[in-house]
C-alpha cells in the first residue's frame, strides 16, 4: 500500500505529542511525588527548648524537610548550636522579641505576598499585602515596620525591575506611603520623581532612617537620609545600598558594588561607612557576592545569608569582622535573614 | 534538489493554487475558510508561547530565588535583549525571502527556543541563564516573519486578515495559559523549576514538531513566479512533446530576485511612515493599568487579571476584527483602531472610578490590539511582492516595536512631570489628531497591492 507523506508525518506527529505527554507526565508525577515525600521528611536538625527564652537570633530555616521556611532561634553564645522552631513561616524576619515582623509569599495559581505582624506567641496581629517578592524588611524600636518589595511577579512584567517600599506601625496603620513619593534632595537640589526606586531602609529613631535611593534617569544609587516627619530624603552618599546601622548608631555596613567596569551584573563587596568622619572601608576578605541587607551581630561583627551553590534552596548565613581583618565563616548554618534579640 | 519540475508540486500548492488543480468548486469553498496550515501554524505558536511564557513567568521568581541572584540584575539582562530582537526580526524575514524556505528559517527559530529549554535545564549562575534567555529571544526574533510569510503564503488573498486573526487568536490563548500551567506546577512541587522547564521543553518540542511535520515546506517566491510562468516557454523549459520533464540545470527562476528596493516604494515608505507614527504614541499597556490602579486603588495583586482580561478580548476579536479588516480595508481598520486606544486612556484618565471606565479600557485594549497586530501583517503581507515579504513584515514589525518601546519611554517621563491624568489626556489628544493625519496618508489607492500580488489572486 502506498501511503502518503502527509499521513506518515501526522503518524509521526501523533507518536510525538505521545511520547513527549508520556514523558512530561511521568516526570511531573515522579516530582509531585517527590516532592510531597521531601515536604514530609522530617528535617534534619539539632533542636532545643527554651532558647527564645533567652538573648537569640532569629531567622528563617533554610534546612530542606517539613520545617524549610520555618522561623527558627538559635542561643546568641551558641549560633551554630541547636535550634527552637517556632510555628511561623517567612521569607524575611526581623525581631525586637516582642514583636516580630515577617514577610512571606503565599504560594498558590495566583501567588500573593504579604507582611504580618506577629505576637510573643507567633499570632497574627496585623498584616497587609505586598505588590510582589519580599525583599528587606526592618522593625524600629519604636513600633515601625520598613517593607522592600519587588514589583515584579508576572510573566508580562516590563522591563527592568521596581521596588515597593513602605513604612507601616505595627498596627498596620500606613505611615509613609511609598518612599518613591518623598520628596528627593541631592546635593541640595530637589530631584524630580522620575524613575526613582527606594530600598533598604535602617532605622536611626522614630523619625529618622537611612536608605538606599536609585534614579535610573541619573543612573546614581545614593546613600539618603529620610526624614518621615517632613517626607523628604537627602542624599548623602554615592553607591551605598541595603545600608544597616551598628548598635551604637556610629556606622552603617552596606553592600558596595565593586563590579569590574564594563561587567553587566552587579558584584556586591560588604563594606562599612563611619558616619562620624564619612569614610568607607570595603571589607574585601568576602570575596562572594553579598545580597542581603547585612546584620550587626554585635558592634564588631556583621552577619549575611548566602546561597549554597550546590543545594538550591539552601542558605548560610555568614560572619565577617567589621574592620574586615579576618575571613569570613559560616555563623549559622542552614538559614536566612538573621535578626538579633538581646 | 533534483532536476525534476513539477508546474504544481503537491506540498508547495497552498489553497490558493487550489484553482490551478482545476477545482473551482473547492477553491471557492475554501476561499471562506482559514486554511489548514494557518491553523496549524496557529497550533505551533500555541505551544511554543505556553512554553516561553511559563519560563518567563517564573524566571525573575526562578533568578532570585533559586539562583540567589537579584532582581536587578534580572532587570539588566532584560533590558539589554530587548533592542537585539528587533534586528533579528529583520534579519529572519531576509533569510527567509533569500532562501525562498521559509519554513526551514522558522524551524531554526523554533529550535534555537527549544534548545534554550534544555539548556536551562542545567544552567547555574546568572551569565548561562542569561546567554539562554538571549539566545530564547534571538530564536524568537528568527522566527516571527518567516511564520508571517508562511501564513500570508497559504492564505487567499481575500481573507489575510482572518488568517492572521485565527493566527493570533491561538498566540494569545498559549501565552494566556502559560504562567497558568508554571504557576500550577510551582503550586503542586514548591521551588519545582526544573519541572515547569522540563513541561516547558514539551511544549516547545511539540510546537517544533508540528511545524517540522506538519506544516507544508512553501516557496513562496517560487510558486509566485509558476503562477505567473504558466507555460513551458515562459518557464525557459525546451519545446518538446513527449520528451522527459527534465530541464537542463533544474529550473531558473527568471522573477525578481530578493532587493531592498521594496523600502523606496511609495506605498511601503508610507506604511512604515504611519506605523511609526501610531507607534510613537502608543504608549504600553502597562501605563493603562497603572493609571487605573492608581485612580482606583485596587491591590496590585489583581494586576496580572486586568492582562488576563485584555488578552481575553484580543483572542475572541482577533478573528473577527481581521474578517472586517479584509471586507472594509485593512489600513482603515489599522489606522481608526486607534480610536480604541483613544477611548482606552480616556477611561484610565476620565475622572469616575469603578469597575465600568476599568472594564471598558480592557475591552477597548483588547479590540485595539486586535485591530493592529494581525492587521499589520495583513497588510503588509498584501503590499509587497512576494520576494521580499517576509522582510517587509518583519521590518514594519521592527518598527512597530522600536517606536512603542520610545513611547513608552517617553510616557514615563511625562507621567512624572505632569502628573498621571493630564499625561494620559496629552497622549489621546496626539493620538487622536494623528489617526486623521495617518488615515490622510493612506487614503483611498494610496496603498496600493503590488501588480505581482493582482495576479496571485485566484481569478
Amino acid at each position: 500500500m502506498n501511503r502518503s507523506p502527509a499521513i506518515r508525518r501526522r503518524t509521526s506527529f501523533a507518536v510525538l505529542v505521545l511520547v513527549v505527554l508520556a514523558g512530561t507526565g511521568w516526570y511531573v508525577a515522579a516530582q509531585v511525588r517527590q516532592a510531597r515525600a521531601e515536604h514530609a521528611a522530617p528535617t534534619q536538625v539539632e533542636m532545643a527548648e527554651g532558647v527564645l527564652d533567652g538573648p537569640h537570633v532569629l531567622f528563617r530555616g533554610t534546612a530542606p524537610g517539613d520545617l524549610y521556611g520555618r522561623v527558627a532561634a538559635v542561643a546568641l553564645d551558641d549560633l551554630s548550636g541547636p535550634r527552637e522552631v517556632t510555628p511561623a513561616v517567612c521569607d524575611r524576619v526581623d525581631s525586637d522579641g516582642e514583636t516580630t515582623v515577617c514577610l512571606r509569599t503565599r504560594r498558590g495559581v495566583v501567588t500573593t505576598y504579604e507582611a504580618e505582624v506577629l505576637d510573643a506567641a507567633w499570632r497574627t496581629t496585623a498584616s497587609w499585602p505586598l505588590p510582589g517578592m519580599p525583599s528587606r524588611t526592618r522593625l524600629s524600636p519604636d513600633g515601625l515596620v520598613a517593607t522592600t518589595s519587588f514589583v515584579t511577579g508576572h510573566s508580562y512584567a516590563a522591563t527592568g525591575f521596581s521596588t515597593e517600599t513602605t513604612v507601616h506601625g505595627a498596627d498596620g496603620a500606613d505611615v509613609s506611603g511609598n518612599l518613591e513619593d518623598f520628596t528627593l534632595l541631592a546635593d541640595g537640589k530637589r530631584l524630580a520623581p522620575v524613575d526613582r526606586n527606594v530600598w533598604g531602609v535602617t532605622f536611626v529613631d522614630a523619625r529618622y532612617f537611612y536608605a538606599t535611593v536609585q534614579s535610573r534617569s541619573e543612573g546614581r544609587t545614593w546613600l539618603v537620609r529620610g526624614d518621615l516627619a517632613e517626607r523628604t530624603l537627602v542624599t548623602l552618599l554615592d553607591g551605598v545600598e541595603c545600608p544597616s546601622l551598628s548598635p551604637d548608631g556610629t556606622r552603617l555596613a552596606f553592600k558596595h558594588d565593586a563590579r569590574k567596569p564594563g561587567d553587566v551584573t552587579p558584584h556586591w563587596t560588604p563594606a562599612v561607612l563611619d558616619l562620624a568622619t564619612m569614610t568607607v572601608t570595603v571589607l574585601d576578605a568576602e570575596q562572594r557576592s553579598v545580597d542581603d541587607q547585612i546584620a550587626w551581630l554585635d558592634d564588631v561583627t556583621l552577619l549575611y545569608g548566602l546561597p549554597r551553590a550546590d543545594e538550591p534552596g539552601t542558605t548560610d548565613v555568614w560572619s565577617l569582622t567589621a574592620d574586615g581583618t579576618a575571613d569570613p565563616a559560616v555563623a549559622i548554618p542552614q538559614a536566612w535573614s538573621p535578626s538579633v534579640v538581646e | 534538489m533534483s532536476g525534476l519540475v513539477r508546474a504544481a508540486p503537491g506540498e508547495a500548492s497552498g489553497p490558493t493554487s487550489a484553482p490551478a488543480r482545476g477545482r473551482p468548486d473547492a477553491g471557492r469553498r475554501r476561499a471562506g475558510r482559514v486554511s489548514s496550515t494557518v491553523v496549524t501554524l496557529g497550533v505551533v505558536s500555541f505551544l511554543t508561547d505556553v512554553s516561553s511564557e511559563a519560563v518567563a513567568a517564573i524566571l525573575p521568581l526562578y533568578v532570585t530565588a533559586a539562583l540567589g541572584m537579584s532582581v536587578v540584575a534580572y532587570g539588566i539582562v532584560d533590558g539589554l535583549v530587548q533592542g537585539a530582537g528587533a534586528l533579528v526580526r529583520v534579519a529572519g524575514g531576509w533569510a527567509a525571502d533569500r532562501t525562498d524556505r521559509p519554513k526551514w528559517v522558522a524551524a531554526v527559530g523554533y529550535g534555537l527556543s527549544a534548545l534554550t529549554r534544555v539548556g536551562l535545564l542545567f544552567a547555574s549562575g546568572l551569565p548561562g541563564v542569561a546567554s539562554l534567555v538571549v539566545a530564547d529571544r534571538v530564536g524568537k526574533g528568527i522566527r516571527t516573519a518567516p511564520r508571517d510569510a508562511l501564513i500570508a503564503a497559504s492564505s487567499n488573498p481575500r481573507n489575510l486578515g482572518r488568517s492572521f486573526g485565527v493566527h493570533r487568536a491561538l498566540d494569545t490563548a498559549g501565552a494566556a495559559l502559560g504562567p497558568l500551567l508554571a504557576f500550577v506546577v510551582l503550586w503542586a512541587v514548591p521551588d519545582g523549576y526544573t519541572t515547569v522547564f522540563v513541561v516547558s521543553l514539551g511544549a516547545a518540542v511539540l510546537g517544533v514538531g508540528a511545524l517540522v511535520l506538519l506544516v507544508p515546506d512553501l516557496r513562496p517566491r517560487r510558486a509566485a513566479w509558476l503562477r505567473t510562468h504558466r507555460t513551458r516557454e515562459d518557464r525557459g523549459l525546451p519545446k518538446c512533446k513527449g520528451c522527459t520533464c527534465d530541464a537542463p540545470g533544474g529550473l531558473e527562476l527568471t522573477g525578481r530576485p530578493f532587493s531592498w528596493a521594496f523600502l523606496r516604494r511609495g506605498a511601503t515608505v508610507r506604511l512604515l511612515v504611519v506605523a511609526g507614527l501610531l507607534g510613537l504614541l502608543t504608549v504600553g499597556d502597562g501605563f493603562v493599568y497603572l493609571a487605573l490602579q492608581d485612580r482606583d486603588g485596587f491591590a496590585t495583586q489583581w494586576f496580572p487579571l486586568l492582562y488576563v482580561g485584555t488578552n481575553a478580548v484580543y483572542m475572541l476579536l482577533a478573528a473577527p476584527v481581521g474578517r472586517l479588516a479584509d471586507r472594509v480595508g485593512r489600513a482603515r481598520v489599522l489606522v481608526w483602531g486607534h480610536l480604541l486606544l483613544v477611548g482606552a486612556y480616556a477611561c484610565a484618565a476620565a475622572p469616575f472610578p469603578g469597575a465600568t471606565t476599568t472594564v471598558a479600557a480592557l475591552v477597548l485594549l483588547g479590540t485595539f490590539y486586535a485591530t493592529t497586530d494581525g492587521v499589520l501583517a495583513a497588510l503588509t503581507s498584501a503590499l509587497v511582492p512576494t520576494s521580499v515579504r517576509a522582510t517587509a513584515i518583519g521590518t514594519a514589525q521592527t518598527v512597530t516595536a522600536v517606536t512603542r518601546m520610545v513611547a513608552s519611554a517617553g510616557f514615563g517621563v511625562l507621567w512624572y512631570a505632569s502628573g498621571r491624568v493630564d499625561a494620559l489626556w496629552i497622549a489621546a489628544a496626539a493620538l487622536l489628531v494623528a489617526v486623521p493625519v495617518c488615515a490622510y496618508l493612506m487614503r483611498g489607492g494610496r496603498l496600493e497591492r503590488d501588480p505581482d500580488l493582482v495576479e496571485e489572486a485566484p481569478a
